[in-house]
């Protein structure tokens, strides 16, 4: 069993070694080139985007989608996103936020300590754990959504925010990443010598393994983050008040009220405002970016 | 009012369930009815007085002013005006609000064409108790037959969408073409249109419920008969083979632009000349002003194209009313709400945001009636609209169970529109589903 | 996944008794299960308890046995969306992880120019919402306006409409593809840096070409990223519904409500009512990917031993 996962592997208790590179180190345009090509595929859909976004309503529908309109009207879009509907868009923003923060946060928090309890503990029904964890993963969510919306209604938490982010608290994959990323990350010797010191568990696990397991925990965040900002089925059925929105919810929203008797359709507020529900994602991405390196670099060590 | 982002909802009115016994006449108002009253008119006002928070469940636009001025005149009352989604998904969210047995609104927007399923499960409340039955003769008898069902009326109607034939002038006058009477004439002009410019199309059509039904309305057909539970589904009657035969015409002869509704290519496609005429319900003018700017000046409207040389028939399409659901804390309150807006201050205040009234009072006033539009070239559209209000085939009903069978026309009649099977295939493919769904949910079905 | 848990279970437990067996912890993954047990347990055995009952707009609720999953078993419906799933596996599912496998390798070789703009441009999308990458290629796909209009117009072509019945699975598939293809590029690049360094010095020494180091060395290295992909990209396969759900309101005749199947549970239980029906939709297909994942890790994971 190799690494799985973009997550740091397991081979970690030495130093942090970067791999030297390839002896010969010749860079080929040729294969520059043809990477490329995948680089046109992925960013293609991305500058319609950014070109779409500077376009008007009459604009949008009138010119060429590749490239831009006679009018810039970027800033224009980006203002009435922010300030149409009474600035409902503000409002989904901050709603994005805090499921984010509180959901995916405490996904990484519970996931993080369940991970390591995994890996380095043993106890009596740790195996039924696994099981019933992975089983669970295969389920289709459309199953799981009726029935939860059924009992989150019996005790009131529908259309709250707790209705998406309490289910939002569980990763089996971040829980599966951090098992093992924990089992390599930590050597049994310092856990071993805490104990002599009388440490107690959880003195243990707050000051010495939490900052070994940091690259890790970056890792299962950023895919937390990911799953939580982008959560489109779970709001649609739990929410119906508009002002718990997340943005996913609300830029289908926009998009479907052109469909409403005297409603107006705003296609450009929905690709400026697609464009400026990614932006968040990108910029953690780049930011982020050196942080994984280290963690992939960490991860890439092997005797 | 409606439509929704699904071209398949945009659907028709009126869905006249008070001919659920359809010996009785449909005249609709026989009001009133058994049932033991639970509350009086005289709650109403002690409501208002004694205020409270209503929560509102509605995605029409107007009513934001409306629910404004409610508060303004009655402040101790506080509406939360919330939009749960628009049409099918508002539904959903009612259905399972009311199957949970909590967060279901004081009020919600329900169209014609989904009441039914509301009434028949006693989820609304009959708002007989309230004295709704001596509005006899403020609503039109199409909105207004739509909201009985049985002996009880489960709703009060918001709006209506009595149907016309909205056509690009400009592009009938470039290629010659006369504003088409009959539906056979609307072929011909389909024809003309389409071999002149390539790119144009009489109309855009990929499939939509509401509008078939509709059109199936007009000619005459009664598919859905139904009296309590006992249901008919016959999509062989002559009305629908009319609509079948001619329609097919249309998309055999590919004359049909592939643009679904209420997409942005259809928003492109009305005001470029690429769809050329529009046969829809009379609220859409609205629509047209703020989703097809580039249409403005072109655009005018004319009655809907007749099945018989000389007819006068038309159908209702969209259009819905505000209900009462029954798990509703303050129902005296609640319907102080909808007789606001739909009988009293409201009906003027959304008239004013562009919306189409239901009300006789209104659809009769010059004020209204002589409107010019300057979209529409300074016609005078209203006209031509309320005359359609009053022409509309009696006797339609719709399904007890209309947004699940809507739900599924495209997986059968859509077909026909990819030419894979023949429309009067799809709809014998829908009937058939529609017959099945039915007898699983316990209807007695033939 | 399932044996490859179970596989590192064993991995664990062997290598690490760090302690005589105990409870304690129970105190590090007890509040996880807690929460695990309210948002994935509970439902499941509530879906389960559903499908064993019948409610009907006109009648009320019934206990009716097994009914329900006899149904689901002959419901031509159902079966035809999992064909349709299973076509879109065995096609999509390849072309996506070969796709990625090419640029994790051409990332990885460190010849190209620019190595680290590529890794992250690449894996951008994944960061774009479902909802957001679908109205995007929405728009783009359509063929009187979108891009396909305009390039029909501009060139003269005449390129099918990408949202007719017969595309319309391909044009899911390449969104699919688009939206997931730099998350398994970063798998199984993350699994090629694990690769000790002194194997490939080793065969350079050795005097062998590069593509023969990626066949000896690489290749055999990612088998268990590859499958751990191939797993995950199942899983997500039977369980589409973002891409044809939002497609659907621009091909309503292409996709139809029973498309895929959990589109089916969706439409049966908001749009029909048919809870219990639904309920047993799902669990069937629970248990569906449930053997296929099972029997893909078996079968990758024996080759590899």
């Amino acid at each position: 069993m190799t690494a799985t996962t973009p997550a740091p592997s397991r081979r970690t208790s030495r130093p942090l070694v970067v791999r030297a590179k390839p002896l010969r180190n010749r860079r080929s345009v040729t294969l520059t080139v043809l990477t490329a090509l995948m680089l046109i595929y992925t960013l293609l859909p991305l500058a319609w985007l950014v070109i779409n976004a500077t376009k008007t309503q009459a604009g949008l529908l009138g010119s060429f989608g590749l490239w831009f309109d006679g009018e810039f009207a970027l800033f224009d879009n980006i203002g009435r996103t922010f300030t149409y509907g009474d600035g409902i868009f503000t409002r989904w923003l901050l709603n994005t936020l805090l499921y984010v923060v509180v959901g995916a946060g405490g996904a990484t928090l519970l996931a993080t300590i369940a991970g390591y309890g995994l890996a380095k503990f043993d106890f009596p029904g740790k195996k039924a754990v696994f099981a019933i964890v992975i089983g669970a993963v295969a389920v289709p969510p459309t199953a799981l959504a009726v029935p939860t919306f059924l009992m989150f209604s019996d005790v009131g938490l529908t259309d709250t925010p707790w209705a998406i982010i309490i289910p939002s608290l569980i990763t089996p994959f971040g829980l599966y990443l951090m098992w093992t990323y924990a089992a390599d990350a930590i050597p049994d010797e310092i856990l071993e010598s805490a104990r002599v010191d009388g440490a107690r568990e959880f003195q243990t696990f707050f000051r010495i393994s939490l900052p070994l397991l940091a690259p890790g925990i970056v890792t299962v965040l950023l895919f937390a983050v990911v799953a939580t900002w982008n959560n489109y089925f779970l709001p649609l059925i739990m929410l119906k008040d508009p002002a718990w929105y997340p943005l996913t919810l609300g830029l289908k929203q926009w998009n479907a009220q052109a469909a409403t008797s005297g409603g107006e359709a705003i296609f450009n507020l929905v690709i400026t405002g697609s464009l400026i529900t990614i932006i968040p994602l990108i910029v953690a991405f780049l930011l982020l970016q050196r942080y994984w390196q280290s963690g992939l670099a960490a991860g890439s060590v092997k005797e | 009012m409606k439509v929704t982002r699904r071209g398949t909802v945009l659907v028709g009115a009126a869905l006249s369930l008070s001919l659920l016994a359809s010996a009785c006449g449909s005249s609709g108002g026989d009001s009133g009815g058994g049932g033991a009253t639970t509350a009086s008119a005289g709650d109403v006002q002690a409501a208002l007085d004694a205020g409270g928070t209503l929560t509102v469940w509605a995605w029409e636009p107007t009513l934001k002013q409306v629910v404004a001025d409610f508060q303004t005149k009655y402040p101790k009352v506080k509406v939360n005006l919330v939009n749960a989604g628009t049409g099918k998904d508002q539904y959903t969210a009612l259905q399972n609000a009311i199957k949970a047995g909590s967060g279901v609104p004081d009020v919600a927007q329900v169209e014609y064409f989904a009441l039914p399923q509301f009434a028949l499960s006693k989820s609304v409340t009959d708002l007989t108790a309230f004295g709704a039955d001596k509005l006899e003769g403020t609503f039109t008898p199409g909105p207004w037959n739509s909201v009985h069902s049985g002996s009880g009326i489960y709703g009060l109607p918001m709006d209506s969408g009595p149907m016309a034939l909205f056509y690009n002038k400009e592009v009938f006058d470039k290629y010659g073409i006369d504003v088409p009477a009959t539906w056979d004439d609307y072929v011909a002009a389909a024809k003309k249109l389409h071999e002149a410019d390539p790119k144009a199309y009489i109309a855009n059509d990929t499939g939509d419920a509401g509008f078939a039904t509709s059109l199936i309305w007009q000619a005459g057909g009664k598919p859905y008969q139904v009296n309590g539970t006992d249901v008919t589904v016959n999509f062989g009657d002559a009305g629908t083979q009319k609509f079948a035969s001619t329609w097919q015409q249309l998309i055999s002869g590919k004359l049909l632009a592939p643009i679904t509704s209420w997409s942005d290519a259809w928003y492109k496609g009305l005001g470029d000349g690429t769809i050329a005429t529009l046969v829809i319900g009379a609220w859409m003018p609205a629509n047209f002003e703020t989703g097809v700017a580039a249409g403005k000046g072109k655009w005018r409207v004319a009655p809907m194209p007749q099945w018989e040389s000389g007819g006068k028939a038309t159908a209702e399409n969209g259009g819905s009313s505000l209900v009462i659901p029954e798990a509703g804390s303050s129902k005296a309150l609640a319907y102080a709400f909808l007789k606001f807006a739909d009988v009293d201050e409201g009906v003027k205040i959304r008239l004013d945001g562009g919306a189409f009234p239901a009300t006789t009072a209104e659809l009769n006033s010059p004020e209204f009636k002589d409107k010019k539009f300057p979209y529409f070239g300074d016609q005078q559209v209203n006209q031509v609209l309320a005359e359609s209000a009053g022409e509309v085939v009696p006797g339609w009903s719709y399904l007890p169970y209309q947004v699940y069978a809507n739900s599924i026309f495209n997986d059968t009649v859509g077909k026909a529109y990819t030419g894979a099977a023949t429309l009067a295939e799809g709809l014998k493919a829908w009937q058939d589903a529609s017959v099945k769904y039915g007898q699983e949910q316990g209807f007695t079905v033939k | 996944m399932v044996a490859t848990v179970q596989a590192n279970t064993l991995d664990t437990g062997r290598a690490a008794p760090r302690e005589r067996r105990s409870w304690t912890g129970w105190r590090f993954v007890g509040p996880f299960m807690a929460v695990f047990a309210v948002v994935f347990l509970a439902p499941i055995a509530y879906a389960i308890y559903l499908s064993f009952f019948r409610t009907q707009l006109v009648g009320g609720t019934a206990f009716v046995g097994l009914d329900n999953y006899v149904k689901a078993l002959t419901d031509p419906l159902l079966w035809a969306s999992v064909g349709r799933v299973a076509l879109f596996l065995v096609v999509q599912v390849p072309i996506m992880l070969f796709l990625a496998l090419l640029v994790a390798l051409a990332i990885d070789s460190g010849r190209l120019y620019g190595t680290s703009f590529f890794r992250i441009s690449v894996f951008l999308p994944y960061a774009v919402p479902a909802v957001v990458a679908t109205l995007m290629w929405g728009f783009m796909y359509g063929s009187q306006f979108g891009l396909v209009g305009s390039i029909n117009d501009a060139l003269g072509w005449s390129l099918p409409d990408p949202l007719s019945p017969g595309l319309v699975l391909a044009s899911i598939g390449n969104i699919v593809t688009w939206e997931f293809v730099g998350y398994n590029m970063l798998i199984l690049y993350s699994a090629l840096r694990v690769v000790s360094p002194s194997l490939y010095e080793a065969a350079e020494m050795d005097g062998a070409s590069q593509l023969r180091i990626v066949w000896s060395i690489k290749l055999p290295a990612l088998r268990g990223a590859l499958v751990i992909a191939t797993i995950f990209s199942i899983i997500g396969s039977f369980q589409l519904f973002n891409e044809p759900s939002i497609l659907q309101v621009l091909a309503p005749n292409s996709i139809t409500t029973s498309y895929t199947p959990n589109l089916y549970a969706f439409s049966l239980s908001f749009a029909g009512q048919q809870f219990n029906y639904s309920a047993t939709v799902a669990i069937v297909m629970g248990v569906i990917t449930m053997i296929v994942a099972y029997v893909v890790q078996l079968r990758g994971m024996r080759k590899g031993a």
